[in-house]
């Protein structure tokens, strides 16, 4: 007979759970007011945004000298929940956060690579995504409605600007460190670039100092899907049914960018996902059609559609050597050490444009680390290759302090 | 006493000075780099292609950069470093003299280590037995050895001197202990070799 209150949901095996002494137990999402009226952000659109709430988490303490904070950077459908149990899931109504802690769970508490008896750690919700920070889904005090697609175009340069106001809310003066991987590595480079005096070091994974054109056209696909949406209604769907099938199609498609060919040979392969033998039917017949379904459809029931739109057109614009200017120019700025960490399977920031940025720093006589680590995951690698990063993380923190 | 394995690093931790840069080639896992950053306040730069022996070195604190030396090293700039160190590494690489004309290149000195195929007992041992020589300084066995390129102390001078380059100071490991290089002597002598050079 089990026992029904120590009974743990399937769902949460594998993980840290909130009382073990390797997690950072149960979090609370805090809000700040970071902009307003007399104080607008100003924004690469040449707009000035206001007001402009930030939804952050932090795990750990800061030190009295305010010199162990550690700046985490979400991905593309991130949040500022990056380790730990939601206590107030309800609250905002988050259920998918019930039966699984942060999305970098197995890198930030005690002990693990950013060890929170050791660090204070911070992260932040983007500009323009759908967790509690401002974006389309907000109610513009202009209008009284939703902004939908009356919100400003937002740049990655625009998310560093707004969580530099963070910082001096949180009054730190420097990071120790700011990481991140993917979009959150693009963030970590443009701190690095374009706050040198902020940062003491950055770790950049499955990122590079931009997408190429094989990038762009996967997140164009992606918008028109959603834009292409009969529910998207210019924006305006937040009273009715919001542009379902869209944002399902573009999160199937995100997700084959994120996998590898033999990561999706061995987790798929052809097999069939009822039985052996072929059904003669046209919808989801192979496992891979049911996988990726199954991501686009636990997808639209947390993310916004038009969200989806801004975080993708900020990822294209992203270019850390800044339009017509070079790489080992803007690299000059640099003051922090830089942790690079490519992954041999990832197609949508391949290894060698993360060497790019490595042999920027170097031409600019600046140390840098870079390694190429060895797996099948793909992309996906920064999230599921932890056991192979943490140790890197850890150790290049040790001697960043 | 240095011990055989660590001659050459011992002697390269005292010839660099203190506060110098320092590019280390195939630094492994980083333990020289280490130590000359930690006790020697060398600004230290590291390249190794191995993303296991890269993540060792890591984990021991030092900045590496992933890359096959084959290709060139063209990310580093002329005269950018005070030192360039290429320890037991010459013999193993595909393209050695693209390597020592890149270190040549970016160095202001370049301090290069190698074991001598002409060591008597490396030919004595080939002579006696008609099999590849398994010694202390060359430990592996023909099918699994790392070492593709391996060559005499005299065929080192020879490069040097068609290649302009100037030999700063040169040192022997012989009969277990190390001291300054005897030439011709040490054609037959010496072990292990360590030169610093200069273009």
């Amino acid at each position: 007979m089990t026992d029904p209150l120590n009974a743990v949901s399937e769902k949460k095996k594998g993980h840290d759970l909130p009382d073990s002494p390797r997690s950072v137990g149960w979090t609370r999402p805090v809000r700040a007011l970071l902009a307003d009226e007399d104080n607008p952000l100003p924004l690469d659109c040449g707009e000035n945004l206001y007001p402009v709430t930030v939804e952050f988490e932090t795990y750990g303490k800061l030190t009295a000298a305010k010199d162990n904070a550690v700046f985490i950077l979400h991905a593309l459908s991130g949040d500022a929940h990056a380790a730990g149990w939601d206590a107030e899931w309800k609250k905002y109504k988050r259920p998918w956060r019930k039966d699984r802690p942060g999305w970098w769970d197995e890198m930030i508490g005690p002990g693990k690579a950013f060890d929170t008896s050791r660090y204070f750690v911070v992260c932040a919700n983007l500009l323009g995504s759908c967790y509690g920070t401002t974006g389309p889904w907000e109610t513009n005090p202009r209008t009284g409605k939703p902004y939908g697609l009356d919100f400003p175009v937002v740049t990655v340069e625009d998310w560093v600007r707004l969580h530099v106001r963070l910082q001096d809310y949180l009054g730190i003066e420097k990071f120790l460190a700011v990481a991140g991987g993917s979009l959150g590595g693009q963030q970590a480079l443009a701190w690095a670039v374009n706050y040198p005096d902020r940062i003491r070091s950055a770790v950049i994974m499955a990122a590079s100092a931009r997408i190429g054109a094989q990038g762009l056209a996967f997140n164009a696909v992606g918008r028109e899907a959603i834009l292409s949406d009969p529910c998207f209604d210019e924006g305006q769907y937040y009273q009715n049914e919001p542009p379902r099938c869209g944002l399902e199609l573009a999160r199937m498609l995100g997700h084959i960018t994120y996998l590898s060919q033999r990561s999706m040979e061995g987790k798929f392969g052809r097999r069939f996902q009822n039985g052996t033998e072929p059904g003669y039917r046209l919808n989801n017949e192979f496992c891979v059609e049911s996988y990726l379904e199954h991501q686009g459809r636990s997808f639209v029931r947390r993310f916004d559609a038009n969200s989806y739109l801004y975080l993708t057109r900020a990822m294209d614009y992203y270019d850390a050597a800044g339009i017509g200017g070079g790489l080992e120019a803007a690299c000059s700025a640099i003051k922090a050490r830089l942790l690079l960490v490519s992954f041999s399977s990832d197609w949508l920031y391949p290894p060698e444009d993360t060497r790019e940025v490595a042999k920027a720093m170097l031409a600019n006589k600046k140390p840098v680390s870079y390694i190429e680590i060895l797996s099948d995951y793909g992309h996906d690698a920064f999230l599921l290759e932890t056991d192979k990063t943490s140790p890197l993380v850890a150790s290049f923190l040790g001697r960043c302090g | 006493m240095a011990n055989h394995k660590r001659w050459d690093h011992c002697l390269i931790y005292k010839l660099i000075e203190p506060g110098s840069s320092v590019l280390d080639l195939g630094c492994g896992g980083g333990e020289l780099l280490a130590r000359l950053v930690k006790q020697k306040q060398v600004c230290g730069q590291a390249v190794e292609a191995d993303p296991g022996r890269v993540g060792e070195a890591i984990c021991a604190g030092v900045d590496v950069y992933q890359k096959d030396m084959d290709r060139g090293l063209p990310e580093f700039k002329t005269g950018s470093f005070d030192y360039v160190v290429l320890e037991k590494t010459l013999q193993v690489l595909y393209r050695p003299m693209v390597v020592m004309e890149e270190m040549l290149r970016i160095g202001k000195s370049c301090i290069v280590t190698f074991p001598n195929f002409n060591y008597r007992e490396v030919v004595d041992t080939l002579k006696s037995t008609g099999r590849m020589p398994v010694t202390s300084s060359l430990p592996y066995q023909w099918y699994e050895t790392p070492n593709i390129h391996l060559f005499t102390l005299f065929d080192f001078l020879d490069w040097v001197d068609e290649h302009g380059v100037g030999i700063v100071d040169g040192y022997a490991w012989s009969n277990n202990r190390s001291r300054p290089v005897d030439l011709p002597a040490d054609s037959r002598e010496a072990e292990e070799l360590l030169f610093v050079l200069r273009k």
